[in-house]
């Protein structure tokens, strides 16, 4: 018998008799408003996070908080002068000096800052970690309360990769000093973009 | 044959220390209490947490095999490994086919508790763990003290030294985000070389064949996208049947284990990328067996998230290594003796049964319960110490019959009072470290009858 049989069966004579799956049924209280708590919960995990009208105003912010000759790369929507569009011709190992990579959210969840970012989204894999400064930018209206919610809005959708992040990547490995940037970015901003 | 006891000894000899590390870990203790108590249905979603495990472990075989078809069907190779062996031969054969000499591994306790590290590297296979904290351990070779905080026993100081030493960094350098940045730039290397990662799996989920991975350093999504095959490793608890049940567990996740609301990423796998090739190895290694005991089982329901090691008051003052097995702590006072009854027959024996492990777990696991349960097995199956067997059994007998149980406490008084010695001395091992009191002349109950009678 294979090992694969032989846990299977294992594992069936020695399960419990079965027990019903739980419903999910959890009343949150709606107490604040999405967007703020959103913000404020950014903050509070290291990350920075603002309204805008426009990308025109994004890219003001941007170019004064990184320098021009930096790399910057772009998936979704082009940033001519400003970021280069990302191209699926390059290595991904060739991304290794991006400075800033700006992507864009399908939604953020409210309680714990998190954004959803679907492989598609990021180009390649590996971008949303690799670069050193990441900015996403997120609907206004795309803000989800909780987890439970956001899974609903997630559903049965297709993705082959997708991973929420929350903030720039961070340790406290060392004597439980929270440090930012560990592997990933040293840097998460994010952009509640309001309906253009 | 080691034992917690000594080995804690061991750890208690530099005072100061002791209690800087019971004090780190208290503080991480109540980073989690604050974090859930901006959960107002916190108690529910532990219930639901709980709830969902016990489905999930009445239903597993089902559920395996349903996450096997869809993972194949999502073009991931499936393996399964009935034990550790198995599992190292299995990366071993991966890893070879490909003719690769060095790999990337983000933090798998699965891996720690097959030995697969020196395993691989017996089989000239270079292994590079890139959890800062993992690497600091490995560099230093030890084994993690802690499976959130692999080195939560380190000082800042003997870290900058380990990485003067190793990586080059000035002596005497011992800011933590200084050193960090060097290890960055260390271990990015081996990123960008890397032809295989491993990583571990959180959660696995049937109806999809995807698995989830939570880091907050980003090193699991380092070296999985950077490589051109990853292999992921999972114990066959970690099933879960289907997305929205991750709602619940990862609300409860980081914010047990740290205190934060969630980690910095948490990514679904579900495809190989493009020109990619993606393994995943479903572990048993006593699993199966630890699921047909019934007081024991609930234990496969943890999500490894180590609240229970924060809260311990013999975890905090003991410290990791003192319970010689990957898994220490509570939890891991309960999984040991499933492996191993003879060599972790002392761990069960490892806490004081205050509960409070219980009371911190999200998914609600009987932990001290389990505790004591394993204390009246290990006693009847002849694992235990005579000194220890005897005690307790003689414990048993007096404290389940009435006069036996008056006799012996007036006996202890009147040694206490009259011939203290007796019991202050070295061979009687709850006098270690312990102060006795002062016996009253009465018990409770003798004081209880004279005061009815008085009053009367
Ligand atoms: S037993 Fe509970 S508290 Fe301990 S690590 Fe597992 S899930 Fe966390």
């Amino acid at each position: 018998m294979s090992s694969r049989d032989k846990i299977l069966s294992a594992v069936k004579s020695n399960q419990p008799s079965r027990v019903p799956i739980a419903e999910i049924n959890i009343t949150v209280a709606d107490d604040e408003d999405l967007k703020s708590k959103y913000l404020r919960i950014l903050e509070s995990i290291g990350g920075k996070g603002q309204i805008v009208d426009s990308c025109d105003e994004i890219q003001k912010i941007l170019s004064a908080d990184f320098d021009p000759s930096s790399r910057k790369i772009a998936v979704g929507r082009s940033w001519p002068g400003f970021a280069e569009s990302f191209s699926a011709a390059i290595d991904p190992h060739q991304l290794e000096n991006v400075e800033v990579a700006i992507i864009e959210a399908h939604f953020a969840v409210a309680e714990n800052a998190a954004v959803w970012v679907t492989e598609d989204r990021m180009g390649f894999r590996a971008l949303p970690f690799i670069c050193q400064h990441l900015v996403v930018i997120i609907p206004e209206q795309h803000i989800v309360a909780t987890m439970h919610d956001a899974y609903q809005f997630i559903g049965h959708r297709e993705y082959n990769f997708a991973t929420f992040i929350a903030g720039p990547s961070k340790t406290a490995d060392i004597e439980q000093s929270l440090v930012l940037g560990a592997h990933g970015p040293i840097s998460m901003r994010a952009f509640l973009l309001r309906q253009e | 044959m080691v034992n917690h006891a000594d080995l804690s000894e061991k750890f208690n000899v530099d005072e100061p220390r002791v209690n800087w590390h019971d004090e780190t870990l208290w503080w991480v203790r109540q980073k989690r209490d604050r974090a859930a108590k901006q959960i107002p249905e916190w108690e529910e979603l532990r219930s639901v947490a709980s709830s969902i495990k016990d489905n999930v472990l009445s239903n597993l075989s089902e559920y395996l095999a349903e996450f096997e078809k869809n993972a194949k069907q999502n073009g991931v190779h499936v393996h399964w490994a009935a034990d550790a062996d198995e599992h190292n031969q299995i990366v071993l054969e991966i890893i070879q086919s490909h003719g690769i000499k060095s790999i990337v591994k983000s933090k798998s306790m699965l891996t720690e508790e097959c030995h697969l590290n020196p395993f691989l590297i017996k089989n000239n296979i270079e292994v590079v763990d890139t959890d800062l904290g993992e690497r600091i351990v490995q560099l230093a070779e030890e084994p993690p003290s802690h499976i959130v905080l692999p080195c939560i026993h380190w000082k800042k100081e003997e870290i900058g030294d380990l990485f003067h030493k190793h990586l080059g960094t000035p002596a005497g350098n011992a800011d933590p985000i200084f050193l960090t940045r060097a290890a960055r730039a260390h271990l990015r290397k081996y990123f960008l070389s890397a032809k295989l990662a491993m990583t571990g799996v959180n959660f696995a989920i049937a109806s999809t064949g995807e698995f989830v991975v939570c880091t907050n350093e980003g090193n699991a999504d380092m070296g999985a996208h950077l490589a051109d095959v990853h292999i992921a490793c999972m114990g066959l608890e970690k099933i879960i049947p289907e997305r929205k049940h991750l709602g619940v567990f990862l609300r409860l996740l980081a914010r047990s284990a740290t205190g934060q609301p969630i980690t910095s990423y948490s990514s679904h796998f579900r495809k190989p990328a493009e020109g990619q090739e993606m393994h995943i190895v479903i572990v048993d290694n006593g699993r199966s067996r630890q699921l047909g005991r019934l007081d024991f089982r609930n234990s496969l329901k943890c999500i490894r998230c180590a609240a229970c090691f924060n809260t311990c008051p013999v975890y905090r003052r003991s410290g990791g290594h003192s319970y010689h097995t990957a898994i220490a702590g509570p939890i891991g006072s309960i999984l040991a003796p499933n492996l191993d009854m003879r060599n972790y027959a002392d761990l069960p024996f490892a806490s004081t049964l205050c509960g409070s492990c219980s009371n911190v777990c999200p998914v609600k696991i009987d932990i001290h319960q389990q505790l004591y349960k394993w204390r009246q097995v290990l006693v009847e199956e002849g694992y235990v110490t005579k000194e220890k067997s005897v005690a307790m059994k003689t414990m048993s007998s007096v404290l389940s019959n009435p006069s036996k149980y008056r006799l012996a406490g007036r006996l202890g008084r009147w040694i206490l009072r009259n011939a203290p010695f007796l019991a202050k001395n070295r061979w009687n091992l709850w006098f270690k470290h312990r102060e006795m009191p002062e016996a009253p002349k009465n018990s409770f109950r003798e004081w209880y009858l004279e005061n009815k009678v008085n009053k009367k």
